[in-house]
């Protein structure tokens, strides 16, 4: 732990202060996010957030489920664009880039998606290769070195030939993570990486996305709701709800943090400021307004 | 009331409108990979196989069965005019210049273009198609540009492919079954039957359906709701368009080809 970003008390969204990472050593952050405004519809995703990713850090963004925090790594690799603000990744402004050179900024992110996505006709090793065969001309003994390195790195050398209907999804999960640093990225981002493993798989998915950060100088941003595993290998926290930063800060600062919705959300309580009941009308005025339609 | 159903009209013309420009920036989005596609032959192969070579057994089968019933009908009725010689070019005429690529479009649409339609579809629904952008690869280009281009050659290939059995078909009943005259069935055909003003524009009609039969099937694979429900009403549409253009698309190039 602790990566560069020494121990710092939570800011939460009202706080006058730049987000904490961003005066964390003072180190120019990899991912700058300033007045992100973002909708669907008329839905608001982010409604003006201010987001530092510090360098060599493991930093996690957390939230509810259908906070935005997929849509907030899309808009970060420039999949999706905002309709104000701006995302700076490695000094580089990701949505006025164009596609040739975002595409050149994209080999040097990873990602891991929730599903994995694994090409599905291709082989494990296939999966692996892809990325270099398409970015390069390595000569075929090369390639196979570089890919067996890869995957010996997430434990699957042995599934090289494996088609990726027939791995497990804790194994899918690492034949995708071996891809997604596979062009040796500075940073990766984990798009739920722990959702729906048990126990054994999430141990080692933890323990790779610590040891990958640690051993390989990358960046990792994680995007999760698994509070205790994430908050044990972050180095700096965002939780967010409603379109907005509720609070950030080191684990130990955000685990302690007053605000009701982010105590709501780490205690996993049922009902709280967010409540159990999706908003509707009184269960008694529906129950008489149906008996008053039948009778009709 | 009538304002609202108004409203709704104009919505459903807008997102038609719109659908309407989405594919045809994908089509050329598609075609403008084709510089990146002709160094790696081995991408377009392995499409022509999915969509040409996996095609040839119902290809095969159905243009056998066409031909025999053209043969059949085409006797029965010749033969009331003392013309049942002419069986050979009435048999092949058709073939050639409609029920060739008409029938093979629409086999291809049910059997290849409702693949591609799911396989696309699927790749968006299972985050494959955001991988490959992720890993900087162009999604279209990579995986778009060589199917488009293996089915508008595939097409061709199949409708003549389709022809022939067809002809053999007409052959085995006319001159097999029903005793129609062996020099007679080919002579005929061969003299009345015009190579640019028949095979040619059979085989420019088979490409254009070839086009649009695996545009209308990439289209709806790319622009499909990335759900389970999504991919099926695509790849339903995906058919159900196929058709329909190719059914619309073969009277106006008939009546281009062939009228005065």
């Amino acid at each position: 732990m602790g990566n560069g970003v020494p121990d710092h008390p939570a800011t939460t969204a009202s706080s006058p202060e730049p987000p904490a990472a961003a005066t964390a050593g003072g180190a120019e952050p990899l991912v700058r996010v300033r007045g992100l405004h973002f909708s669907r519809g008329d839905t608001v995703v982010f409604d003006g957030v201010d987001m530092d990713i510090p360098r060599g850090a493991v930093t996690a963004i957390m939230g509810p489920s259908g906070t935005g925090k997929t849509t907030l790594l899309k808009l970060i690799s420039g999949q999706l664009r905002p309709q104000a603000g701006s995302i700076e990744v490695d000094g580089l402004d990701v949505h006025r880039l164009g596609l040739q050179d975002l595409y050149r900024l994209r080999t040097r992110m990873g990602m891991l998606f929730q599903s994995g996505a694994l090409l599905d006709d291709l082989t494990v090793f296939e999966n692996v290769a892809f990325p270099l065969r398409e970015h390069g001309r390595l000569p075929p003994s090369l390639l196979r070195r570089l890919v067996l390195m890869k995957l010996q790195a997430v434990g699957l050398r042995g599934a090289a030939d494996l088609l990726p209907a027939q791995l497990s999804g804790g194994m899918a999960r690492r034949a995708a993570l071996a891809r997604a640093i596979a062009l040796d990225p500075m940073m990766v981002m984990y798009d739920e990486p722990f959702t729906g493993q048990d126990p054994i798989s999430m141990g080692v998915l933890v323990s790779l996305v610590h040891q990958l950060n640690d051993a390989g100088g990358l960046s990792s941003i994680i995007v999760s709701h698994d509070v205790p595993e994430t908050l044990g290998i972050a180095d700096h926290v965002y939780v967010i709800a409603s379109g907005r930063i509720l609070c950030s800060g080191p684990p130990a600062a955000v685990s302690t943090h007053a605000d009701p919705r982010v105590r709501q959300f780490l205690d996993g309580a049922p009902d709280g400021p967010v409540h159990f009941h999706y908003p509707a009308a009184p269960l008694a005025e529906e129950l008489l307004a149906v008996g008053r339609r039948r009778r009709w | 009331m009538v304002m609202e159903a108004l409203a709704r009209l104009g919505r459903s013309g807008l997102a038609a409108l719109a659908g309407v420009g989405r594919a045809h920036m994908l089509l050329a989005a598609a075609i403008a990979g084709l510089p990146e596609l002709l160094p790696r032959p081995r991408l377009l192969l392995a499409q022509i196989y999915n969509i040409g070579v996996l095609s040839v057994l119902i290809i095969a089968v159905s243009g056998l069965f066409v031909g025999m019933v053209l043969g059949l009908q085409g006797y029965y009725v010749l033969n009331q005019f003392g013309a049942a010689e002419s069986l050979g070019v009435m048999v092949a005429a058709s073939l050639v210049r409609e029920l060739g690529p008409v029938v093979t479009a629409l086999l291809v649409a049910g059997r290849a273009g409702s693949a591609l339609t799911a396989e696309i579809g699927l790749m968006k629904a299972t985050e494959q198609l955001s991988a490959l952008e992720m890993m900087a690869v162009n999604p279209v280009r990579r995986v778009l540009t060589p199917r488009f281009f293996g089915g508008c050659l595939a097409m061709p290939l199949l409708a003549a492919m389709f022809s022939a059995l067809g002809v053999l078909g007409g052959w085995f009943v006319g001159v097999g079954l029903l005793g129609v005259d062996d020099g007679a069935f080919w002579s005929q055909m061969q003299a009345k039957l015009d190579f640019r003003g028949d095979v040619v524009n059979g085989v420019i009609k088979s490409l254009v359906f070839g086009v649009v039969v695996t545009w209308i099937a990439l289209f709806q694979g790319y622009d499909a709701t990335p759900t389970a429900a999504g991919v099926s009403r695509a790849t339903t549409r995906s058919v159900v368009h196929a058709a329909l253009a190719v059914l619309g698309l073969d009277f106006i190039l008939t009546a281009l080809m062939f009228g005065d």
